[in-house]
């Protein structure tokens, strides 16, 4: 059948824009999304037999406006369903531009009166078509828990008033940081598997990878949005590098030529066009602070002048304690280990139960040659590790110390 | 004098086209302090809100209610009419007035929800009223 091994692919890509129009036009998500699911239903059963439309986008549009309209006649409740109806039957099924409905269903999904949860888990299933099973697995949860979520969240946007508008141009910087920080959830959520045996689980960070890149065609030339995107192009250029027979590898041990030249280029092209439209904010400096880390042929090569002038920024805007412990490492890297610890300790009330706190705390005592306090943080760190990847290479740090000490 | 809670009607959702406007509670939340009535200040702050809210049209109505001190609980268990001392929840906070207001979403609702001065010590529950569909 020509053109349809990859009918999962196209339905998910323009499954978003159908699912948008048909939202936009009925107010109602779950309604559009049941049609839309519908109508790639039947077109699984009859186009292997009937062949594949030559508006294949068009037919799927076509039928789910038809499902729709025989639900909303089906529906006993619905006052409004003859208007509904009539304004579904009037507008024809356009599926060319919808950039606005798009963009507008993916700032209801991300809405801030939403927890964070449901914003990641609606927008992967509404706006990315992961499968039930697929966001379940990956929020290891059973695919019938996650079901009962998406509808709750559903049900939530249609009670609350949530509209589906792309929001207004005076509301639309307010309410950009929910969204990006589900864009960025899911990226790390995909980074970094918290209890799983595996270190990466590659679906949901290339579904935010893509879902960066959407934002970017949709809201070009917002600096927040291009620096997320290069955050996360940035990480992901070093994946190859990360981890070894899934072992965690550290940064400065990556081996750089298993770094993706090409999208590293592509991303700092992207941070630079950021600085030049202004507004650097806390994922732009992030994005900065990796661009400093991926051109540098070596470690050594790494600016840390530049590193640490650019966590003074960030910590100045986020606040964020664990900015000032990245900070505190640049510090030892440009000033030496007993300076990173003078800038790390003060932190220690703030994070003591972060893994990485203690992990670092080790690894600068041992720079400044302190044995025993570093075996003890070593310790600490390995009592608070979620993953197999981070407990084995907390195992060897601790026992390579060991050899120091006796 | 004991303000009752006054019980607004439901009401049905207007739909112009496929425009839809809702109707929300503002339940306003506010630390338990010792005072008894509300400050001149606070109440010209109130004054102000409740004027913008009028004038950009969409205000239903509202009151504010006596501080915690005045308020009784009233439960039925077994047929028996039990009362208490004071608000149904033990907290900090508690429910000081509220508005109803007719919005075109949530993302209105609760910028005027933000607008109302003790949002800023307190909370402001935003709770869309029941409708028939």
């Amino acid at each position: 059948m020509p053109g349809f091994g990859s009918a999962e692919d196209v339905f998910r890509r323009e499954a978003v824009r159908i699912v948008a129009s048909l939202t936009a036009a009925t107010g109602d998500l779950e309604l559009a999304q049941d049609a839309v699911q519908e109508a790639f239903v039947v077109a699984m059963s009859k186009w292997p037999a009937n062949g594949v439309p030559i508006n294949p986008a068009g037919w799927i549009a076509t039928t789910a406006k038809r499902r729709a309209i025989d639900q909303l006649r089906r529906d006993q409740r619905r006052s409004e369903k003859l208007l509904l109806i009539a304004a579904l039957e009037r507008e024809p099924p356009n599926v060319e531009s919808h950039q606005d409905e798009i963009l507008g269903l993916i700032f209801a999904c991300c809405h801030p009166a939403l927890n964070i949860e449901s914003r990641v888990a609606l927008t992967l299933r509404t706006v990315c078509g992961l499968s039930t099973a697929q966001i379940a697995a990956a929020f290891l949860v059973s695919e019938s828990t996650m079901a009962k979520r998406l509808v709750r969240t559903r049900t939530r946007i249609r009670l609350t008033g949530i509209g589906y508008d792309r929001p207004a141009p005076e509301r639309l910087s307010a309410r950009l940081p929910a969204v990006l920080a589900v864009v960025y959830l899911m990226y790390t959520e995909g980074h970094t598997a918290a209890q799983g045996p595996e270190l990466t689980c590659e679906a949901m960070a290339d579904e935010a990878i893509r879902l960066g890149g959407l934002l970017e065609a949709l809201m070009p030339g917002e600096p927040e949005i291009m620096g997320l995107s290069a955050l996360m192009r940035l990480n992901h250029a070093r994946r190859n590098a990360r981890s070894e027979d899934g072992n965690l590898v550290l940064l400065a041990d990556q081996d750089r030529s298993r770094w993706d030249a090409t999208e590293i280029d592509a991303a700092v092209g992207l941070v630079h066009r950021a600085a030049r439209i202004g507004g650097v904010g806390s994922y732009w400096l992030q994005a900065a602070i990796a661009v400093e880390h991926c051109i540098a042929p070596t470690p050594q090569a790494t600016d840390w002048a530049a590193v640490v002038r650019l966590y003074d920024r960030l910590v100045d805007v986020t606040g964020s304690p664990v900015a000032a412990m990245n900070r505190a490492i640049a510090i030892a890297e440009r000033d030496g280990p007993e300076h990173g610890r003078a800038v790390l300790e003060p932190l220690r009330p703030l994070l003591d139960d972060y893994l990485y706190f203690h992990a670092t705390d080790a690894e600068l005592a041992r720079r400044c040659r302190e044995w025993s306090i570093a075996a003890a943080a070593y310790r600490r760190a390995l009592a608070l590790a979620q993953n197999e990847s981070q407990r084995e290479f907390l195992v060897e740090r601790t026992s390579s110390l060991a050899t120091r000490t006796s | 004098m004991i303000v009752r809670l006054v019980t607004v009607p439901f009401v049905v959702r207007a739909v112009e086209g496929l425009e839809v406007a809702v109707e929300y509670a503002l339940l306003i939340w506010k630390k338990w302090d010792d005072a008894h009535d509300l400050s001149r200040e606070v109440f010209a702050k109130y004054g102000e809100f409740g004027e913008a809210a009028n004038e950009a049209g969409i205000l239903r109505g509202g009151t504010a209610l006596r501080p915690a001190i005045a308020t009784t609980t009233v439960r039925v268990r077994d047929e028996e009419v039990l009362l208490s001392d004071g608000p149904y929840l033990e907290s900090k906070e508690h429910l000081s007035g509220f508005y109803v207001v007719d919005c075109d979403s949530l993302d209105d609702a609760a910028e005027w929800a933000a607008r109302i001065p003790d949002a800023t010590t307190g909370a402001v529950e935003v709770c869309p009223l029941m409708t028939l569909d």
